[in-house]
């Protein structure tokens, strides 16, 4: 539903997109991974058709958003970044305003302000004006306004952004129930987000796709993926330490000192082996007083520093051109 | 098409959900009277008509007409609604014409309240009402083909005192290109043809026309000519900006 094709832009010599493809399906949720400035936003201006690409094209539904924005941009629900609304009108008049440009009339609009109401949770502020508000509602009322014509795309840039733990996850409820019938690319800093809905990731640095997997394919190439971690005492630490080192499959064995006088060791498998069996036994074996032991899937934050560029890289290439 | 009516509304109920309308309102009835009771000396000339009044409408204009205009689109871009505006499904001719006939609309609820002074004159006098009625339809044209400049510099900035000051500068010389003060600086030099050419596009020209009591089609014509260049000077501007 969402094909992207050759994307770039350059402002003035800088080039902030530098060629993106992507296509995104229907039932598929895209998180837009990418450290600041690495393409995200201007990428989401140019797919909703607010910003013209330099080079390169986006189709929204088989329309595409440049010689066809108005069809293309029908289909497409938009929260853009920091969710601006008019400040001065509250969230039934704004969201009324967009049911009416959305070519809805009369009791119609009713019904669609009552409906998206419901779902962003935003029953108590209703006749409030907008700046009035706090962050969480007003990123709410953004997000209802994306969502009130039950578009086939949404594009939602950090949609979760100044929610508190609640809001966040009853905004991921209701992201994953709309799931199935539309085609959805949120972007984030959260990392933690893109485990809990995202069934797809694409990291972007440079304006370039660094990565683009499946949460859990993107787990596999962190170093974490499958390592075992176990707590024990600092006696017992160092013995443990050299077992667990001869173990097949262990490349390496980092250790860390816990307040409460335990020590924290980390085994890294060589390969993405499985390592959390034979360590059981050996603990069990062994007798250790462990009280804790636990295997990882891999950490996304590992993935995200090992390919995108940090802002070290980024000032040292600056100064040399 | 369908979306003129909610931009129109939401860009007109805006001015009133501000303190800016009613700031506005006050400080153009107040100077209305002050120009045209202290300056102009409606009571000391013992004429029924509203030409001293109307006379000063441009000059006033010429301040607070930037003033309405330099937010129409420099505070969308301050704001970040612009991305919002822009990225909903509707032509861009229809937002532009939307929030200026708002814009429009609403300089013409302060014109309209002016009227007491219309009552004034006709229960003092026998005015020729028709010429009145000219009178505002030219005043009302004059703040139309202000408004059109300054919309289309708010959208090319978005800092508002910037598209203020522009705008007042831009229409000043509107105003005053049929006067002796631009006209001799290209008489001595460019041909007749240019000479008038600059003397006609004078805004002051026209509405003195229209204020006599004729509403000439010549002069309607230059308003909306004046008000549609603007305007798709504007829808230019914004879809400029597009391209980054």
């Amino acid at each position: 539903m969402i094909e992207i094709e050759g994307l770039t832009k350059h402002f003035g010599p800088i080039p902030a997109v530098a060629g993106i493809d992507l296509t995104v399906a229907k039932g598929e949720v895209l998180g837009f991974l990418g450290p600041n400035g690495a393409g995200k936003s201007t990428t989401m201006k140019m797919v909703t058709g607010y910003l013209a690409p330099t080079t390169g094209r986006v189709r929204i539904c088989g329309h595409d958003v440049e010689s066809d924005s108005i069809a293309a941009q029908r289909c497409i629900g938009y929260l853009p970044e920091g969710a601006p609304a008019y400040a001065d009108m509250t969230p039934r008049q704004f969201l009324s305003f967009i049911a009416e440009i959305r070519g809805f009339r009369g009791e119609q609009v009713k019904a669609k302000v009552d409906a998206v109401v419901g779902k962003a949770e935003l029953d108590l502020v209703l006749d409030q004006p907008i700046d009035t508000l706090s962050k969480g509602f007003k990123r709410r009322v953004g997000l209802a306004q994306a969502i009130l014509h039950d578009p086939p795309v949404l594009i939602m840039d950090e949609p979760t952004d100044g929610l508190d733990p609640n809001q966040k996850h009853a905004v991921r409820a209701l992201l994953r129930a709309m799931a199935p019938d539309k085609a959805i690319i949120i972007s984030t800093h959260l990392l933690e987000e893109v485990e809990a809905i995202c069934t797809r990731a694409v990291i972007i640095d440079r304006g370039r796709v660094v990565a683009d997997g499946t949460p859990a394919e993107l787990l596999a190439r962190s170093r974490h993926h499958n390592a075992v971690t176990l707590a024990l005492p600092t006696a017992q630490a160092e013995t443990a330490k050299a077992r667990i080192r001869m173990l097949a499959g262990v490349a390496t064995v980092e250790d860390s000192a816990l307040a409460n006088g335990l020590v924290e060791l980390t085994a890294f498998p060589k390969g993405g082996a499985l390592l959390i069996e034979t360590i059981s036994a050996l603990v069990v074996a062994e007798k250790w007083d462990v009280n804790e032991l636990y295997a990882e899937a891999g950490r996304l934050d590992d993935v995200f520093r090992a390919i995108t560029t940090h802002d070290a890289d980024r000032a040292r290439e600056a100064r040399i051109s | 098409m369908n979306a003129l009516w909610p931009i129109f509304k939401r860009e007109f109920m805006a001015y009133f959900s501000t303190p800016l309308a009613y700031v506005f309102i006050v400080i153009f009835l107040f100077a209305m009277g002050a120009f045209t009771f202290y300056i102009g000396h409606f009571y000391e000339n013992g004429v029924a008509d509203l030409t001293v009044f109307f006379g000063y409408h441009p000059w006033l204009y010429l301040f607070l007409v930037p003033a309405i205009a330099m937010r129409l689109w420099a505070e969308e871009r301050r704001t970040g609604t612009m991305e919002l505006l822009l990225t909903l499904p509707v032509p861009l001719w229809v937002t532009v014409t939307g929030k200026y006939l708002a814009a429009w609309a609403f300089t013409g609820v302060a014109l309209f309240l002016t009227f007491p002074i219309w009552l004034t004159v006709n229960f003092l006098g026998n005015p020729d009402n028709g010429v009145i009625l000219a009178s505002y339809v030219g005043s009302f044209l004059v703040a139309g083909g202000y408004l059109a400049i300054g919309a289309c510099i708010s959208a090319s900035t978005n800092n508002q005192v910037i598209a203020f000051v522009v705008s007042v500068v831009v229409c000043f010389l509107f105003t005053i290109s049929g006067a002796p003060l631009v006209l001799d600086f290209f008489r001595g030099w460019a041909p007749l043809v240019l000479v008038n050419a600059i003397s006609s596009f004078s805004v002051l020209t026209h509405f003195t026309a229209i204020e006599a009591g004729v509403i000439d089609l010549r002069d309607l014509i230059f308003f909306f000519s004046l008000i549609a260049l603007f305007l798709a000077a504007n829808i230019v501007i914004v879809d400029l900006k597009k391209t980054g």
